[in-house]
């Protein structure tokens, strides 16, 4: 199998996934939206109807007016397709292109900052601040974590490397969100150097914004790295330990090459494969994470969007960042699958 | 590969790090006994019903800040066993409860409340006193119940707030050198009489109920003196005891993790078997299928399962499975790919014996090492994700975790305010937890994998 059939599988089978995690989200939540947008629908007629005083006074009697409400809502009901359950086919047919072409509709009860309550505005708005926090968090991590796990896995043994992996096993047991809300009592209560919330209190039209979102954004960036850089220290000290066993760094250190050279082009270039395929993995297990982790700060990004519109039961919402975070979540395994089956080709033939 | 038990254990038993997560565990079973013994399981399903933690204090520091504090903090005291008499004057008897209380604390309780249920029939007459340290006795309410004929069961709180008690008090003004008009009950009660400041020592409350009727009784007699401390762990803003909390949420957290766990380790071994052992269009189909579930985003998801189908903790821990086995199913197929080449795998299948009793007979138990091994490294995830989804208020509100301890935590702002008693322990135990699960889990890979050792 070549290359190029090995990365078009994967497309399909991510193409899969994607349409598999919103259909089981459609099945999930659609009951639930079928009966929330019906009663809506009906309170909006019958207050149309009921507002409307010359109509009204048409009718001889209430439970003629009634009637003529209830005909009303069923013709509207049904020129919004809701007569039929939400897995009709040409319902799901219709929801699904939908979402392919990217049209997530309206949102039922949530609104941007700015006040638009288009699910594509809404999302465009929190996206950005969701992938500022951790692709800033998952490159610090990564710098921090493989300086220090190379240095520790040179020395095997050595106190450093002790502490590296007591550390990395021990911060790897709290939950982030955990240490978040230490970490807002160490710096928000016990030292009021940082704000507890991260949610600036500016609009969002003042010039001020971003300083402020960056500011806001020091609490959270600190906690994310804290409690990431310890494993990755560890993983890639592991790595390097099982490199730095074969045969060639043997060769080259017969040959007189000196250990600092071995070790940080030789070995670490051929710990990369991995090395890359966890990073991006990691970005995509922290952007799942991030509807815990946006919640305990404040953060005012996709995870906590994700969080509001579940509790509101806002159905368009849920889809359209349920597609973002899947698709960001698929993004990141398919570059992580393309990179290891292109920097290790056994990989391929699976 | 293959590892006897006893092999397995004498190899373990060289691993420090793995013997301090046994004790550990050891340790966690031991509490969840405590837990069962001494703290009934109905009194922990009432954790969410505010009634029930009513004579509470509210957000109190454990007891024993006392000790590092040079300025004692008066202790929230439920005096439930009062010293009692009865007697009976000519026609009259008397019923009297007598509560003692030692305070040593710097400053005022912040109230008092005494609560009882009385049975009797006419007007009986509820007097409550206190004899204080300096002999001084303060008269502080006089009530008579209300009239019944029959027989009747009389419940009432009085508290130290009450306006009887307040002017009961002012007629005592001649004991203090202070006006007594602007002080509250337990400021005067507790106060030294030339200044406004607490008086240290044996305060005895008598209660006294005067009755003509000899079957008058009173049950249940309560004297709450409400302070700022309280128990091992405090309480949290809606007065529940954090102790109880903690000690129920140990034997559901180990129920969590290691049920989540075993299933899904049992689940995966299973299907990548299966999947290793019949190859071709079958491997293919079932590996597939395992692709879609490994891709999908486990939290949101389970999020969403949370809300619509529901949070009973039997529920939660099957979403956990759905998305737990995935990836030993992996490594389980890519090691039944192993064995199935090896000879006597061969030679059991041309003697004709069928494909189930292959895999469970003679390559199910070569993965047996590695399945424990998982089985230990499965249980912290299990238990982070339950308390992350509790943490969102989504867990399983008759069976509160210590997620949904640090979820009540911070909805109420715990951390920002300062309450670190609500927030620290629950963490340290979810960490403590899965901290013995992976030592555990590590000790065994190194021995599964001589690879590891160096």
């Amino acid at each position: 199998m070549g290359f190029k059939k090995y990365i078009l599988t994967r497309v399909v089978t991510m193409f899969g996934v994607l349409m598999a995690t919103l259909l089981v989200t459609i099945a999930l939540v659609g009951s639930n939206m079928d009966s929330i947008l019906k009663q809506s629908v009906a309170f909006e007629i019958r207050q149309q109807i009921t507002d409307n005083k010359a109509l009204v006074e048409n009718f001889k009697s209430p439970e003629e007016l009634d009637s003529f409400i209830v005909s009303q809502i069923d013709q509207r009901i049904k020129a919004l397709g809701l007569d039929e359950p939400w897995y009709s086919p040409p319902r799901l047919g219709l929801t699904m292109y939908k979402i392919l072409i990217l049209d997530f509709g309206h949102a039922t009860f949530l609104t941007s900052d700015s006040g638009s309550s288009n699910v594509k505005d809404i999302l465009l708005e929190k996206l950005p601040r969701t992938i500022l926090l951790f692709t800033t968090a998952t490159v610090i991590i990564s710098l921090l974590g493989i300086f220090l796990g190379a240095l520790s896995g040179s020395k095997v043994n050595s106190k450093l490397d002790r502490m590296t992996s007591t550390f990395a096993v021990v911060s790897s047991s709290f939950p982030v969100w955990w240490i978040g809300m230490l970490m807002i009592f160490v710096f928000a209560f016990a030292y009021q150097i940082f704000p507890a919330r991260a949610t600036p209190l500016i609009p969002i039209t003042d010039p001020g914004y971003i300083g402020a979102l960056l500011y806001h954004m020091t609490l959270p960036l600190i906690t994310l790295v804290l409690i990431g850089f310890g494993s990755w220290a560890y993983l890639v000290r592991n790595f390097l330990i099982g490199i730095l066993q074969e045969d060639f760094i043997m060769a080259k250190r017969a040959a007189g090459i000196p250990e600092r050279k071995i070790i940080y082009t030789h070995a670490l270039k051929n710990a990369a494969p991995p090395i890359v395929t966890v990073l991006a993995l990691s970005l995509s297990g922290s952007l799942g994470g991030a509807v815990i982790t946006e919640a305990v700060f404040d953060w005012p990004g996709m995870g906590r969007l994700y969080f509001e519109a579940i509790n509101v039961l806002d159905l368009p919402v849920i889809i359209g960042a349920t597609y973002v975070l899947t698709a960001f979540f698929l993004a990141s395994i398919f570059l992580a699958d393309i990179l290891y089956g292109y920097f290790d080709p056994r990989v391929r033939t699976g | 590969m293959s590892l006897s038990s006893r092999e397995m254990w004498q190899e373990f038993s060289g691993n420090k790090i793995g013997l301090v997560g046994i004790g550990i565990i050891i340790l966690l079973f031991a509490m969840s006994a405590v837990a069962a013994v001494t703290i009934p399981v109905e009194t922990f399903k009432e954790w969410n019903n505010p009634a029930s933690w009513i004579t509470f204090p509210k957000s109190s520091l454990p007891a024993w800040v006392n000790y590092f504090l040079s300025e004692k903090i008066p202790e929230h005291k439920i005096l439930k066993n009062p010293q009692t008499a009865s007697q009976t004057v000519g026609e009259v008897s008397i019923i009297s409860h007598g509560f003692v209380v030692d305070y040593e604390y710097d400053s005022f309780p912040s109230d008092f409340i005494y609560e009882y249920t009385a049975r009797y029939t006419g007007t009986p007459l509820l007097q409550i006193s206190v004899i204080r340290p300096d002999g001084v006795e303060l008269k502080l309410t006089s009530t008579s119940l209300p009239k019944s004929a029959t027989e009747t069961s009389y419940h009432e709180l009085i508290f130290s707030t009450d306006d009887s008690v307040k002017k009961n008090l002012r007629k005592n003004a001649e004991h203090f050198v202070f006006p007594l008009d602007l002080l509250s009950a337990e400021d005067v009660v507790f106060s030294a009489t030339d200044t406004n400041k607490v008086l240290k020592g044996r305060y005895v409350f008598q209660v006294n109920l005067y009755s003509i009727d000899s079957h008058t009784a009173i049950k249940d007699s309560k004297f709450i003196l409400g302070g700022k401390i309280y128990g091992l762990m405090g309480t949290d803003e809606l007065r529940r005891d954090l102790a109880v909390g903690l000690l129920w949420g140990t034997p559901l957290a180990l129920f969590i993790g290691i049920s989540v766990a075993v299933g899904s380790v049992v689940i995966g071994l299973i299907y990548g078997v299966f999947a290793g052992y019949k190859g071709k269009k079958t491997d293919e189909a079932l590996m597939r299928f395992n692709d879609v579930i490994y891709a999908m985003p486990a939290l949101p998801l389970l999020i969403i399962l949370a809300v619509t189908i529901g949070n009973s903790i039997f529920l939660i821990v099957g979403f956990l499975m759905i998305f737990g086995w995935v990836g030993i199913a992996k490594v389980s197929r890519s090691m039944a790919m192993q064995i199935k080449t090896l000879q006597y795998v061969e030679a059991a299948k041309i003697m004709g014996q069928k494909d189930i009793k292959v895999i469970f007979k003679h390559i199910l138990p070569q993965l047996l090492p590695y399945t424990f091994a998982s089985i230990a490294i499965s249980v912290p995830a299990a238990i982070t994700t339950e308390a992350g989804l509790s943490f969102l208020g989504l867990g399983d509100p008759t069976f509160p975790t210590w997620g949904q301890i640090l979820h009540d935590a911070n909805t109420f702002g715990a951390a920002a305010r300062g309450l670190w008693w609500w927030i620290v322990p629950p963490g340290v135990m979810i960490a403590l937890t899965g901290l013995a699960f992976v030592f555990i889990g590590n000790a065994m890979d190194t021995i599964v994998n001589p690879k590891l050792k160096r």
